[in-house]
């Protein structure tokens, strides 16, 4: 059986090491779509949380009910209802954000993040960790949206959060609100992730092996050379 | 000629993966085998094709005259989730080789979000009947090429030698940003 996690590392894994995006790799067509400008980042991953969050409560609370045979096709008709909430709401209250999104908003029932939670946690978890692990991935999703959506926004049109911040003389990219940007940039993002995810591994490799040679005990060193 | 326009633009101008973004998923996770990108492509466009169908009659015949239209997102996730599943049983029924060869990637196909766009698209456009089929053959056809270009330019990419970070999904994506810059210059084709 696993350690259980405290409830503040439930909250946080989420939003770093296992971020859905930058780490798992899930959920990128949303990401990729709708990141030209910050703004659109912003609302996309509030209303994915928002799906999550509900979703996770309500399915962590029936978790008991539901039978296993038929548990993926409710979990999709339970995410469908939230997200037609959102749709809806975002129709009626934000009818330009709403034209910006597209059908990115009703293909959140789609997103293999939500779905992966559901049946990774909120089904085997109650209401309480589920709330908890939903915010943290929600976030995670949302910070990662608005960094992909920020870089873009500032080199493809000189702004942030619609306010102008680059100066008129310098050329807007114009590639980084293209489709191919989104790839470029992402893919640049998760080369950086993995850069220094890769100089903390030799670095804890490096202290063991200053450790062992302190205590003297070089055997160890080779053994560690081995595996 | 609509139609042939219908299908172009579907298949190269507005490829679902290199432009619209949808089912970026199987695009990374299936492109690194040519024998299997061409199943998976093959599985795809026959299913975005019923689904053309089936969501086309589903909307127009149902939804619309009910003014159900508000059900839309869950009744087509539904409706294709248990049109696959009908269609890999009877698959699997008819003919084995055929099931062999798409049989794997059809469950995978139920939550690909270009299937799901493709009903969404196909209804906020208000295509016809005839012209919402083509541009399911289209898109379908549009995702199998890319596929099978992604997944030839992988197998050459194994052999090179890629800076530590950016192996696996860094260099895949940059390989992605890379075509869609190419396709771009078919943007003029219409």
């Amino acid at each position: 059986m696993k350690k259980q996690l405290s409830s503040w590392q439930e909250f946080t894994k989420g939003i770093w090491k296992n971020n859905p995006i930058m780490v798992q790799l899930l959920g990128l067509c949303p990401t990729l779509a709708v990141t030209v400008s910050a703004i659109n980042g912003l609302a996309m991953g509030l209303a994915a949380t928002f799906v999550l969050i509900m979703s996770s409560l309500l399915i962590s609370s029936i978790r008991k009910i539901i039978p296993g045979q038929v548990r993926i096709a409710s979990f999709i008709v339970i995410i469908a209802t939230f997200v037609t909430i959102v749709d809806l709401v975002m129709k009626a209250k934000f009818p330009a954000l709403s034209k910006a999104l597209g059908p990115f908003i009703p293909l959140i029932v789609v997103n293999c993040v939500i779905l992966g939670r559901q049946e990774a946690f909120a089904s085997k978890n109650n209401p309480g960790r589920a709330f908890l692990d939903a915010i943290g991935m929600g976030s995670g999703f949302t910070l990662s949206l608005i960094v992909l959506g920020t870089i873009r926004e500032i080199i493809g049109s000189r702004s942030f959060f619609g306010i102008k911040v680059l100066p008129e003389g310098f050329e807007p990219w114009l590639i980084m609100i293209l489709p191919a940007g989104a790839f470029l940039t992402l893919g640049l993002l998760l080369a950086l992730v993995n850069y220094y995810s890769i100089r903390k591994e030799r670095e804890e490799h490096e202290s063991i092996i200053a450790h062992y040679k302190r205590v003297g005990r070089e055997e160890l060193i080779e053994e560690l050379k081995v595996n | 000629m609509e139609l042939f326009v219908i299908f172009i633009s579907a298949a190269l101008v507005n490829n679902f993966v290199l432009a619209y973004f949808l089912g970026i998923c199987p695009f990374v996770g299936v492109s690194n085998k040519l024998s299997s990108a061409i199943s998976m492509g093959m599985a795809t466009t026959f299913v975005m094709t019923l689904t053309a169908i089936v969501s086309w009659l589903l909307y127009n015949l149902i939804l619309i005259p009910y003014n159900l239209d508000f059900l839309q997102i869950p009744s087509f996730i539904l409706v294709i989730a248990s049109l696959v599943q009908f269609v890999e049983m009877v698959i699997k029924k008819v003919s084995q080789p055929l099931y062999r060869a798409l049989g794997i990637f059809l469950p995978l196909i139920t939550t690909n979000c270009a299937i799901l766009g493709l009903a969404l698209f196909g209804s906020m456009r208000e295509y016809s009947f005839a012209e919402n089929i083509i541009f399911g053959l289209g898109a379908g056809a549009g995702f199998t090429l890319a596929l099978v270009i992604m997944a030839g330019i992988r197998e050459e990419l194994d052999l090179a030698d890629v800076p530590k970070p950016f192996r696996g999904a860094p260099i895949t994506l940059i390989v992605a940003g890379i075509l869609a810059l190419a396709f771009m210059g078919f943007a003029g084709m219409i």
